[in-house]
């Protein structure tokens, strides 16, 4: 009972130490944000650089801050202009997911499959998303379609290829224990291949995803009327320094807020990931 | 008492290209009966007991078991692999009952194997603990409750502490011995540690070098729990250490 206690008091201390750490690295990271703020501001406020080259992150925040009520220079209100962003990478990505993933671990379990899917798929693998535009102008016109397709092609590969990598290093421990106990290649898939893969596939989505948003500004440029991409061009074509550094920053920051949650259902689903013993 | 014959090899052949592996061994175990398979390194231990459990298929010959060729859809077989084979994605608890969810639909049945097994294995603590959160030989213990949890026709063990220290070791031989006494399961239990062999079996298989085929079979008449330094036991661990040796 008594190393029992002790054995709880070390865990404690463990986990107060553990804590400390994440402060000092939390601070660290202020601290950084700040000092670069603090240059940007007097890069802007000295007249280092002219006003029409960059703006200062003051400027920036209340450009975001207007921006969210007023509808110049693009026609949208901030608001809207994420709203329209979001649905973009939404069906993209989602899209990626539902055909991807299912995908990705078939093709990983099922030789055949594999073999007849892969030489198509290793074409399309290295063609950077934004060379699909041209056709996919041609093939889809400019709508939501054309553009969620640009989106579907950065996070697709990514998804496929990280839960196609993930069920292919199932350990086979697991599948001969299954086999002997009788199960079907089947349910030997569904209840040991799918959840050993799942490490590798979360990983794969939080690249898409991350690909996903960085693309869109691309993908809206095939002629838009909202969306943060296009809030950036109109940005540029108005000479509007402000509204452009806001666009990115917001895209960032979303981006950025995207990532947490996957990662917070990561962290859900795949609970049972214990790091260390 | 005649003991009824559980499992029937019967001229069984493995070979890998021209690589014969196992060659024309015959042999019977009886139901309920704890068997070691001991032999030299590399002699082809493992291939056999793949075979037993139908992950491989014989060349020629078969595995019978209560009379019918050996599968896992048809028989209740449970393996215990060297390797930690504990599903990590799934609790203590869920880990226990998926051999048996392979062939039950019955949840109440399910549920009270797992139960009976998590008692027997003093586990009842972890149930909603992950594997990874456990210690090795707690991790082990998941292994053997999830084997005898399916009411094995059949239990195969394959260096199951290969990899273990002494003193987690001797706690899961001795862990092994009480749950198969109180299960009455048959065991056949592959190991290259002679003492290990002659502390846990009723009878002993030792195999000669590739091609494989049983040599010899030493029962081993001494009570459990045995005794180490008993000087039966010492002249019959010696005597299997020669056989080895002598092949």
């Amino acid at each position: 009972m008594e190393e029992r206690n002790k054995l709880e008091a070390a865990a404690g201390k463990l986990r107060f130490e553990r804590r400390r750490e994440r402060q000092k690295a939390l601070l660290l990271g202020i601290i950084s944000i700040f000092i670069f703020l603090t240059v940007w501001q007097m890069l802007c406020t000295l007249h280092i650089v002219g006003e029409n080259v960059l703006v200062s992150p003051i400027k920036v925040i209340q450009a975001i801050w207007i921006k969210a009520g007023d509808t110049r220079p693009d026609g949208n209100t901030l608001l809207q202009n994420i709203l329209s962003s979001f649905r973009l990478v939404l069906i993209g990505f989602g899209l990626a997911l539902v055909i991807g993933l299912p995908l990705g671990l078939l093709m990983g379990w099922y030789r055949p499959l594999d073999k007849f899917i892969r030489p198509i798929f290793e074409i399309i693998r290295p063609l950077p998303p934004i060379a699909w535009i041209p056709i996919v102008i041609v093939i889809l016109g400019i709508g939501t379609a054309a553009k969620s397709f640009i989106i579907f092609f950065t996070t697709f590969v990514p998804i496929v290829i990280n839960s196609y990598t993930g069920i292919r290093e199932t350990n086979q421990v697991y599948i001969n224990f299954a086999k002997t106990c009788g199960y079907s290649n089947w349910r030997i898939f569904r209840t040991v291949g799918i959840p050993s893969a799942m490490p590798l596939a979360f990983a794969g989505m939080v690249i898409a995803l991350g690909n996903g948003w960085g693309t869109l500004v691309a993908a809206e440029m095939l002629a838009s009327n909202s969306g943060l991409g296009y809030m950036i061009f109109m940005g540029r074509s108005y000479g509007r320094i402000d509204i452009i550094i806001a666009g990115m920053l917001v895209i960032g920051l979303i981006g950025l807020a995207l990532t947490a949650a996957l990662e917070l259902i990561e962290g859900y689903v795949l609970k049972w990931r214990i790091k260390e013993k | 008492m005649e003991r009824r014959v559980k499992v029937k090899v019967e001229k069984l052949c493995k070979s890998f290209g021209d690589l014969k592996v196992i060659e024309d061994c015959s042999f019977q175990i009886y139901d309920g009966e704890f068997v070691c398979v001991v032999g030299p390194t590399g002699c082809g231990k493992t291939t056999f007991l793949n075979m037993l459990s139908s992950l491989l298929k014989p060349t020629k010959g078969a595995v019978l078991i209560d009379g019918e060729e050996a599968g896992p859809k048809k028989h209740n077989l449970s393996f215990i692999f060297q390797e930690p084979s504990a599903f990590p994605w799934l609790t203590v608890e869920e880990n226990m009952a998926y051999g048996l969810r392979a062939k039950h639909k019955d949840k109440a049945y399910i549920k009270e194997q797992t139960e009976h097994m998590m008692e027997l294995m003093g586990l009842g603590k972890y149930r909603r603990s992950y594997p990874k959160e456990l210690s090795t030989s707690t991790e082990q213990k998941i292994v053997i409750g999830r084997a005898f949890a399916m009411n094995p026709d059949l239990l195969l063990m394959d260096e199951p502490y290969g990899q273990m220290d002494i003193k987690t070791r001797f706690y899961l031989e001795d862990e092994v011995i009480r749950i198969w006494k109180e299960c009455q399961k048959t065991v056949v239990f592959i190991t290259h540690n002679i003492e290990e062999a002659v502390y846990l079996a009723e009878r002993v298989l030792i195999l000669t070098n590739k091609p494989a085929k049983v040599k010899e079979e030493i029962i081993i008449p001494l009570p459990h729990p045995r005794n180490v330094e008993d000087p039966e036991f010492v002249r019959i661990r010696n005597y299997i250490t020669d056989q080895i040796r002598w092949w």
